[in-house]
């Protein structure tokens, strides 16, 4: 396989005394989306804090195209082609949908090619379009995630961290946003990395995945594999084995514990 | 009527001062979430570094006003990254102590640099009290009084320009709604706070400058940073335009405070209008709230 553009080595996060992660490592393969799937407090969003220099990891390793960019400023990572869409939106409310868009190209200088991206954006989501000058706490929570995950793909990354882009939507809404991601990825072969509670549809999006608990990986496989485990099916999936007597007769013990 | 008019327009001018360091403290607490206190101090320095421009130096008006703004930008930023900086994220208590100890040794440097007598520049607006007036019918009004006025609007106008219109200025205001947000961005968040600083003093500055040929330039200036506290409150600290309303209403009604009413009230004026503003409308006049959509 080719050589990873992202690579995270055995980080340890803290936030204060609380280690919320302990020595995860993931690797993300040029033009593929891997996701990363776990519980509430399971230290995803950490994950992708310490890729995108928001936290600093007390040890491990996180390389970018071959060089670490650990302990480095959130705007030189954001300068390398590592754009993150936060969980919950975090728009600026009273910028209007086209300044919001700009500041997502805040470091970039080259005017038509921002121009051009505008456009791109307006197509993957015209509903942005039609609400250019209303301010972004207007938007309903679908489209300020549209408008989040457009703020970023402002930036032209190599690499899109997604936190969480179905928190809150609705189930139409959700299939819509996750068209859109495979779009992205397809058309201008953006590696993407998932964050997701929705594991279905994390797992039917991304090529590989890997499962978190308390801060550790405990599997890590091609979604495919993954989709077709028992216990992924168990315990992310909500399928039941269906007992002798047509219910449940004992709870399933995972794996990996 | 000629005398509520006349009262009037020197509230305004006095008003305007009072808006002006009031945006001083809105802007840097609306990105940075700090309050300082010390912003009526870096009036003071204002007034002194144009003193010893202009006058000191015999510098032109313009040329003297224009190096202290600069001079004061340049001291806003180097506050921001020697003095708030290393002390960003503790407690909000710690800095408010932080910037009104900086007040207090302002003033003491100023009083052993600059000396504690009161200065004087000579502003082309002020050089004599009968010549340099206006006079509308009977209403007199002081040049020094019209150049205030003038000045804040433009002043204003280029603010406002430079909020809305350029990226830096959009940025500023991102920074302030969604700290986080402007990281990811790629915002340099810590140069946009000492750039806040840098503006926040250079207003500062500016109001301090026109304000010299009404009070003089003295080390105990700054007090007058403790009346536009009221102003940024009225306006509902957070709104640049409110915080410019709040202050011409407060100056407006001191000044009539002390026309029409017995002695004394002209002092106290701001502070029953801010006790009023916290009972009735705790939000102020331009108050915003935030609403997070989850």
């Amino acid at each position: 396989m080719s050589e990873p553009i992202l690579k995270v080595s055995n980080i340890e996060s803290f936030y204060g005394p609380i280690m919320a992660i302990r020595g995860v490592s993931l690797e993300l393969h040029p033009g593929s989306i891997a996701t990363v799937l776990g519980a509430n407090g399971a230290g995803k969003t950490t994950i992708l804090k310490t890729i995108s220099g928001v936290l600093d990891p007390l040890k491990g390793s996180v390389e970018f195209e071959g060089r670490p960019i650990q302990r480095m400023d959130p705007d030189k990572i954001v300068r390398l082609g590592i754009s993150h869409v936060p969980e919950g939106r975090e728009v600026f409310p009273f910028l209007t949908v086209r300044e919001n868009l700009m500041m997502g190209a805040f470091l970039r200088r080259d005017r038509t090619g921002v121009n051009d991206d505008l456009e791109r954006v307006y197509t993957y989501f015209p509903r942005l379009k039609e609400r250019m000058i209303q301010p972004a706490g207007q938007l309903s929570g679908g489209e300020q995630q549209m408008l989040a995950i457009s703020r970023a793909l402002m930036n032209r990354p190599k690499v899109l961290l997604l936190d969480e882009p179905s928190l809150g939507l609705s189930p139409i809404l959700v299939k819509e946003i996750f068209a859109i991601i495979r779009r992205i990825n397809q058309e201008s072969g953006t590696s993407i990395l998932l964050v997701e509670q929705n594991a279905k549809m994390a797992l039917e999006t991304a090529n590989y995945g890997y499962v978190l608990e308390v801060g550790r990986v405990v599997m890590d496989d091609t979604c495919e594999r993954l989709l077709n485990s028992k216990d992924i099916q168990e315990f992310y999936l909500g399928a039941t084995e269906e007992g002798a007597r047509g219910e449940k007769r004992w709870k399933r013990k995972k794996t990996w514990r | 009527m000629l005398d509520f008019i006349q009262q009037l327009v020197n509230g305004i001018a006095l008003g305007c001062v009072y808006g002006l360091i009031a945006l001083g403290f809105v802007l840097i607490y609306k990105a940075t979430e700090v309050v300082n206190f010390a912003q009526g101090e870096l009036l003071m320095l204002g007034g002194f570094f144009a003193f010893t421009f202009i006058t000191f130096m015999g510098l032109n008006y313009w040329i003297g006003f224009l190096l202290a703004v600069i001079c004061m930008a340049l001291l806003g930023s180097t506050i921001e990254r020697v003095v708030v900086r290393p002390i960003l994220g503790y407690p909000q208590f710690s800095i408010v102590m932080a910037t009104i100890g900086l007040g207090f040794f302002a003033r003491s440097v100023a009083g052993m640099i600059w000396g504690t007598d009161d200065l004087k520049i000579d502003t082309p607006f002020s050089r004599s009290v009968t010549e340099n007036v206006v006079r509308i019918g009977s209403l007199v009004i002081a040049d020094d009084k019209i150049s205030i006025i003038v000045a804040t609007v433009l002043l204003c106008i280029v603010l406002y320009l430079f909020f809305s219109r350029t990226r830096m200025g959009i940025a500023m205001q991102a920074t302030s709604q969604n700290m986080l947000a402007a990281y990811y961005m790629g915002i340099p968040v810590k140069r946009v706070f000492s750039l806040i600083w840098a503006i926040s003093a250079a207003v500062a500055c500016f109001a301090g400058i026109l304000l010299a040929p009404s009070t003089l330039i003295h080390t105990n200036v700054g007090f007058i940073g403790l009346k536009a506290f009221p102003a940024a409150v009225l306006g509902g600290f957070g709104s640049i335009p409110g915080a410019l309303v709040g202050g011409i209403i407060i100056g407006v009604i001191e000044q009539l405070a002390g026309f029409y009413l017995p002695q004394g009230f002209k002092d106290v004026a701001a502070y029953i209008v801010l006790l009023l503003v916290l009972w009735f409308k705790p939000d102020g006049l331009f108050g915003m709230k935030m609403r997070k959509k989850v």
